[in-house]
């Protein structure tokens, strides 16, 4: 069950969270409560994964390059493959996905020639062919999202 | 435009703030470099636009938002950029982006959306078609199953030691 404070937290700092000496307390003078409580909430928030992190968002290939890769992998072997992949370090985002294609992963390196490289050891290691469809435009301006906690 | 040291501060920086009174002056002892420079230095790379933007990353999925779908494109690689800004002023559209087609996969625009349940993405689906005039194109949709992973950018140097997500 969420509290206020919780949809607060959740809403209102995904864009501007404060680069001060005690941002915790900024936010906790904006709505109102103890500098405690707004770190109590977010260590819940923490605790039961309704956030990831506070931190920021780098639009990609800014610091280096990236690539979507798609795998076709019959179910059976598909957490073992999956596995596999999200223990390799340059991968952030790991997903199964309803299609013949059922395995979509993000790869990010340095430069493209150490991407290629993870690519290679990652056909290698599962036996199965990586189509890599790397960045061309990024259209999208990310300013947050904004959760519809009504019932939450 | 970034230093040795802007890339050190991203690669703490991006596995989480600390929740605690002074989450700067801790990130900057583990890298020798004082609050001040700490703070100094985001505010910096958020003016410059290397930062989209900074606060709570939420996780869509256990707050109620179970479906998450990847919609991808076939379209004439003139229109890609137009349908891609017009794509990209919906709401509910938390990513959008331009990939090259491959021999197996014809699609070269994609965007996510993230709805509380199927039948509601579908109907922005559907907004989306009609608004941006994508109802023409040849179309997927993947919905999400089974989430592996899901953190922040590292970027791994060749060489360098790796860092493990706290």
């Amino acid at each position: 069950m969420l509290t206020a404070l919780h949809k607060h937290l959740l809403n209102d700092f995904q864009r501007d969270f404060p680069l001060s000496s005690r941002p915790y307390l900024d936010i906790a003078n904006a709505l109102g409560v103890s500098e405690g409580e707004v770190l109590s909430a977010l260590t819940e928030l923490n605790d039961k994964h309704f956030i990831s992190r506070i931190g920021p968002i780098i639009p990609p290939n800014q610091l280096g390059v990236s690539t979507l890769v798609a795998m076709a992998i019959p179910e059976q072997q598909l957490q073992t493959v999956a596995d596999m992949i999200s223990a390799y370090p340059e991968v952030n985002h790991n997903y199964e996905r309803e299609h013949c294609f059922n395995l979509w992963f993000v790869v990010i390196a340095t430069d493209s020639r150490h991407l290629q490289a993870v690519l290679d050891a990652i056909e290698q290691e599962t036996g199965y062919k990586a189509m890599s469809m790397p960045l061309l435009d990024d259209f999208f301006i990310d300013l947050g999202f904004k959760l519809d906690l009504h019932h939450a | 435009m970034l230093d040795v040291r802007d890339r050190q501060l991203i690669e703490i920086v991006q596995l989480g703030l600390p929740v605690s009174p002074r989450p700067y002056a801790e990130i900057g002892s583990t890298l020798s470099m004082s609050e001040d420079e700490v703070i100094e230095r985001l505010i910096r790379l958020k003016q410059n636009g290397l930062i989209k933007r900074m606060g709570v990353i939420v996780k869509h999925h256990q707050l109620g938002y179970r479906a998450n779908a990847m919609i991808v494109w076939n379209v004439p690689d003139n229109l890609v950029k137009q349908l891609g800004g017009h794509i990209s002023q919906f709401a509910f559209v938390t990513l959008c982006y331009q990939r090259p087609r491959q021999a197996e996969w014809p699609y070269n625009l994609y965007c996510m959306i993230h709805g509380k349940d199927r039948a509601t993405v579908l109907m922005q689906l559907d907004q989306l078609n009609e608004f941006c005039g994508l109802a023409g194109f040849d179309r997927e949709i993947l919905f999400s199953r089974r989430c592996f992973k899901q953190r922040g950018a590292i970027y791994q140097r060749a060489t360098g030691t790796l860092l493990t997500h706290g």
